[in-house]
């Protein structure tokens, strides 16, 4: 530490980046960065992300206002969907000559 | 800190109790042992988490240090087509610097931090970088040679068991292609230019092979580290196997360049199938590490210099952010 060293200052906030590579697909999940304000995010998203074609959208959000399931309750907040194997197809027995079911 | 709520902190651990860590111990093991990815958010022990901070950071420094030896060169580009290229590779260089500071941040530290540990001299970055590009050549064989070794170490990153690491070294390793490739190139309009241009092509592989070399770290029974990182699957190879992949990857390449690598030693071994080579310095890589490299002074000075002149931009952007933020409001 020197004592020049100055108070750190207030970084830029973090975005998350999510990228449409081409119409027709959803937006993906590429990646995050810093920028001061949203504009600047789809710039530096472009110049970061995008700088061979990857992208015909780019969405940024700010990362606090991502809200997410907790991965340790990974379990009981999935487990919902666990015992309803009804809800898969391949559940109904068809007679095989049946067609186009 | 990053505190974004899908990044992982270094403080989650704090909540679980003793038996509770076993458990969750368990469960890390057995994703890793099952070839599946650890995420941001998932338990994981601390060595883990500092072993990854240390070397993410270090590779981000490198991406970001490394702009600088061919940057050197990029106004003394010897036509447009070749400044072009240039450029474009130094961008990437920082593209890639980047989406590795973001997989850091998903482990609980902060960029500003990470570049401060850089600028201080805390934090590392590989050796390579600390030698000086003297000759328009030596764009050509950090191209084929240290982009060529970085190849080598970074495709098995693909599959670290940390994802966004090895999310991040999927995108790099698709980019680094064209910067070998470019490379070589090069070195072959060179070679068949004049024998002043074959010259200063031979007189750079000589000064950049053992460098190379040393990219891939110490030897084996001299590497304290390698063993927990295969461990926990955040290295696939160990230092020696991957030099010598480079070493039987690179001298075909140089056969085709008609090139000699300074190395008498090198030879084919057929009982081996693979070829012989001679000792990299190693006293000469501990004192580039330690900070007696040709460059090493050079390097973080004008690290320190642009991060230093860049405070005003940083500051206005986020002082025109919080203008228009209060003009909305």
């Amino acid at each position: 530490m020197t004592p020049a060293e100055q108070p750190p200052r207030r970084s830029w906030p973090l975005y998350e980046v999510f990228v449409r590579s081409k119409r027709g697909l959803n937006h993906v999940h590429v990646g995050s960065l810093h920028a001061a304000d949203a504009e600047m995010a789809l710039h530096n998203a472009r110049d970061v992300y995008t700088r061979r074609n990857e992208g015909v959208s780019i969405w940024v959000v700010r990362a606090d206002d991502i809200t997410a399931s907790s991965p340790a309750e990974k379990d009981p907040f999935f487990a919902p969907a666990g015992d309803k194997v009804y809800r898969h197809p391949t559940f109904y027995v068809i007679p095989e000559e049946v067609p186009h079911l | 800190m990053a505190s974004a709520n899908l990044q992982g902190t270094a403080d989650a651990k704090g909540t679980a109790d003793l038996a509770g860590t076993a458990d969750l111990e368990q469960g890390f093991d057995a994703t890793i042992a099952g070839g599946q990815r650890i995420e941001p958010r998932d338990w994981m022990p601390d060595a883990y988490r500092r072993t990854l901070i240390r070397q993410i950071a270090q590779h981000a420094h490198s991406e970001i240090i490394g702009m600088q030896p061919e940057g050197n060169w990029i106004l003394r580009a010897p036509s447009l087509r070749r400044k072009a290229i240039l450029l474009a590779k130094v961008q990437d260089e920082a593209g890639h610097g980047l989406y590795l500071y973001a997989a850091a941040e998903t482990l609980g530290v902060d960029r500003a931090e990470l570049t401060q540990m850089l600028i201080e001299s805390r934090q590392k970055y590989s050796s390579i970088f600390n030698y000086p590009t003297l000759s328009y050549a030596d764009v050509g064989v950090i191209g084929w040679l240290v982009d060529g070794a970085a190849i080598c170490n970074q495709v098995p990153l693909c599959r670290c068991s940390y994802g966004p690491y090895a999310r991040a070294m999927v995108r790099i390793c698709k980019e680094e292609s064209f910067h070998q490739r470019q490379g070589f190139e090069l070195l072959l309009a060179m070679v068949h230019g004049t024998d002043g241009q074959r010259q200063m092509v031979q007189e750079s592989v000589g000064r950049w092979w053992w460098p190379s070399l040393m990219m891939f770290g110490p030897p084996d029974d001299d590497s304290p580290n390698s063993a927990q990182s295969m461990a926990w699957g955040i290295k696939r190879h160990s230092n020696d196997e991957l030099r010598q992949r480079f070493v039987d990857m690179t001298v075909p390449q140089a056969a085709a360049l008609g090139i000699t690598l300074p190395d008498p030693a090198l030879a084919w071994n057929p009982q081996r199938q693979a070829h012989d080579y001679g000792e990299p310095d190693w006293a000469e890589f501990k004192a580039v590490v330690g900070g007696a490299g040709p460059a090493n002074a050079q390097r973080l000075a004008h690290r320190r210099r642009a991060h230093e002149a860049g405070a005003w931009v940083r500051e206005a952007a986020q002082a025109y952010a919080d203008k228009q933020a209060g003009a909305a409001a």
